[in-house]
């Protein structure tokens, strides 16, 4: 239905922006970001897309301007990584506290220090707690389509949450692949103008960004926790009109390969399609392995990953990111977590794998399950584990 | 709100927090709890207003016949006495 | 599905090769993939950039070891970093060079296919620099033929504007020129 094109994937989300008639964006570059919002200033230099490109001196800025942005009511963008996303971190609580609807590309990146541009998931993981909708994509076509629901999700008056779509910096970023590009017709009757629910006007005063004394605070968290949490039907019901309108259908938790599978394998973003081929040559080589790929981070589909778990023997969590000196890689341990209440749940292994863009072959994958098969047989020797690491 | 606000429910508050009234601040009176307030000495007022400026609280305000006079918001810091172009305020201690 | 990794040097056009490959297989309504070994190298420093075309959605995003073709933009990194050294047994080596195939096999020992062009003469009288990443790309598809001349055009128009014209020469140039001695 759509043109099928060749494009490079950060250029794909720059035209998802744009078929999405965004108003407003404020960004700062970073890599591995940067052709994304160079291409939408262009778009908007242009007059291509009809929007006020705001260049801000820094990512502390560029979200404290969507803020801003949103607050008036106009549809509102940015994308970031690593450091820059590390850098909104406080404005990042404020806008999804203020219920703002603005949507984010986060080209994942590694932290520093030491200083590392390449792809891994140590930037978002540091923001699993700020009350943001947030996805991870896979390939290009996955990043464009995701982009342009996001608004529709965030903007929901049942939802009005800022969204997140976290798609692997220089991976996916920095790819050229094919992917089916949408007209605007089709974009415009998927998606209509921003109706926001509350705005500033002078006709109309409102006071956002209020103060709340003890008294008043963990009953703001309520609402926004209750919110968040049942953003999930939303979300699906958007993706469901999405699956209808292009034949491709997203679920929360992705299954690949997974029936009658004992040992599942768990892991976001695009190294998947990685592990998908691993998969294949376990499989061909008889072994029952299969892979869980989770797409909807938050909020966390405890259902679906239940279900998706529950029946395993083993579960090997690969996380692209670690928390230091912490219970676990921050996937393993949420996994962990709402596997702990089943009366019968499988044993889960936990491993780090790719970090600061490490070069990740089908290969990692297979070695990480005989690492674990003969880990759990002989009783677990740490508590998780980093791939690849020399010495 | 008709609820006292130490009683609303998690359901009950608006989305994001947003204070629909405008305007509410001017509940909140700042002058409730000043030790001194100014006195303007009319005979020596030239009506230009500095102290109206100065004023951090919007404490001031201005009469109909263009002098000046404090209102519920005055906190009794003083600037404006001590701005005074022609030195006709006198800060004066509040009774009780 | 095949395999092709470029080597060069920063600002040789390694990067746009495997893109403009990518395109013109997805012009064919193919799967491909191009995309740079990733890095901030300065204008100079050794690159790679890897290019996958299928008949279907390429799963791999993980860096080419064990490539099915090796294109060496420029002769100097092969004493430097032996880019074939993982290619498959019956892989083709495509390299800049204006030596012969004898010539070559003698100093680096290569028992692979090679596709041999001078690029940097074509590049120099087609285009005027000796910027040999379009001549190249003429020499791999004279090797393997991963897309057709013809679906270049879109891409290079796209990727050129009004310089299209000339850098489909420099295709055309080294696609004649290009020498095949099997292995």
């Amino acid at each position: 239905m759509g043109q099928r094109i060749g494009m490079e994937v950060s250029i794909a989300v720059s035209h998802a922006v744009q078929l999405a008639r965004a108003e407003a964006i404020a960004a700062y570059p970073i890599t591995p970001q940067t052709h994304i919002v160079e291409h939408l200033s262009s778009l908007v230099a242009n007059g291509e897309l009809e929007a006020e490109f705001v260049t801000v001196e820094s990512e502390h800025s560029a979200m404290s301007a969507c803020v801003g942005s949103a607050a008036t009511g106009a549809r509102t963008y940015t994308a970031t990584s690593s450091q820059g996303l590390a850098l909104m971190h406080e404005i990042l609580f404020i806008a999804s506290g203020m219920r703002l609807p603005i949507v984010m590309s986060v080209a994942n990146r590694a932290l520093s220090a030491p200083l590392n541009i390449w792809n891994d998931h140590g930037d978002i993981m540091a923001e699993k707690d700020i009350g943001w909708i947030q996805v991870f994509v896979e390939n290009g076509q996955e990043s464009f389509d995701h982009h342009i629901m996001a608004f529709k999700i965030a903007e929901n008056h049942q939802v009005l949450l800022p969204t997140i779509i976290n798609l692997d910096g220089f991976i996916l970023t920095h790819v050229v692949e094919p992917l089916e590009m949408l007209s605007q017709e089709t974009v415009d009757k998927f998606l209509p103008p921003l109706v926001p629910y509350h705005r500033l006007d002078h006709k109309k005063p409102v006071t956002m960004g209020a103060f709340a004394l003890p008294e008043l605070y963990a009953e703001t968290k309520m609402a926004h926790q209750v919110a968040l949490t049942n953003s999930y039907q939303p979300i699906l019901e958007v993706w469901r009109e999405w699956g209808e309108l292009t034949g491709r259908h997203y679920h929360p938790v992705e299954h690949y390969r997974t029936e009658g599978a004992k040992v599942l394998l768990l892991i976001m973003g695009s190294l998947a399609e990685v592990a998908e081929v691993a998969v294949d040559e376990m499989q061909d080589a008889g072994q029952a392995v299969g892979l869980i790929k989770p797409r909807l981070w938050r909020p966390f589909p405890f259902q679906d990953l239940r279900q998706a778990l529950a029946g395993a023997e083993l579960v090997i969590v690969c996380d692209r990111a670690m928390s230091l000196g912490g219970a676990a890689n921050p996937v393993m341990a949420e996994v962990r977590s709402a596997l702990y209440p089943l009366a019968k749940k499988p044993p889960v292994l936990g491993y780090a794998v790719g970090l600061g863009g490490r070069d990740v072959q089908p290969q990692a994958f297979k070695d990480l399950v005989a690492h674990a098969l003969s880990e759990i047989k002989q009783g677990p020797s740490e508590e998780y584990y980093m791939v690849g690491v020399r010495g | 709100m008709s609820k006292a606000w130490d009683q609303v429910t998690w359901q009950e508050l608006e989305i994001g927090g947003v204070l629909t009234e405008p305007g509410s601040a001017r509940a909140y009176r700042t002058g409730d709890w000043r030790s001194m307030h100014p006195v303007w000495d009319k005979t020596r007022c030239l009506k230009c207003g500095v102290c109206w400026t100065v004023c951090p609280e919007a404490g001031i305000s201005e009469e109909p016949d263009g002098y000046f006079e404090m209102n519920d918001y005055c906190k009794g810091c003083g600037i404006c006495a001590k701005e005074c172009v022609t030195g006709c305020i006198t800060m004066v201690p509040e009774e009780g | 599905m095949i395999e092709i990794r470029f080597h060069g040097r920063g600002g040789q056009g390694a990067v746009t090769s495997v893109e403009l490959l990518a395109l013109a297989a997805i012009e064919e309504g193919k799967f491909a993939q191009g995309f740079p070994s990733f890095g901030p190298e300065r204008r100079g420093a050794p690159v790679m950039a890897f290019c996958r075309v299928d008949d279907r959605h390429i799963r791999l995003r993980c860096k080419i070891l064990q490539p099915d073709v090796v294109v060496v933009l420029d002769a100097s990194l092969l004493g430097i970093q032996n880019p074939p050294a993982d290619l498959k047994p019956h892989g083709i080596i495509v390299l800049n060079t204006h030596k012969s195939p004898g010539e070559i096999r003698q100093e680096y020992g290569y028992t692979h296919t090679l596709a041999l062009v001078d690029a940097n003469q074509i590049a120099r009288e087609v285009l005027g620099v000796p910027i040999v990443n379009t001549a190249m790309t003429g020499a791999l598809l004279k090797a393997t033929g991963v897309v057709k001349m013809e679906s270049l055009e879109a891409p290079l128009k796209e990727r050129f504007g009004p310089l299209a014209g000339k850098n489909f020469n420099a295709v055309k140039a080294a696609y004649e020129a290009t020498i095949i001695e099997e292995r």
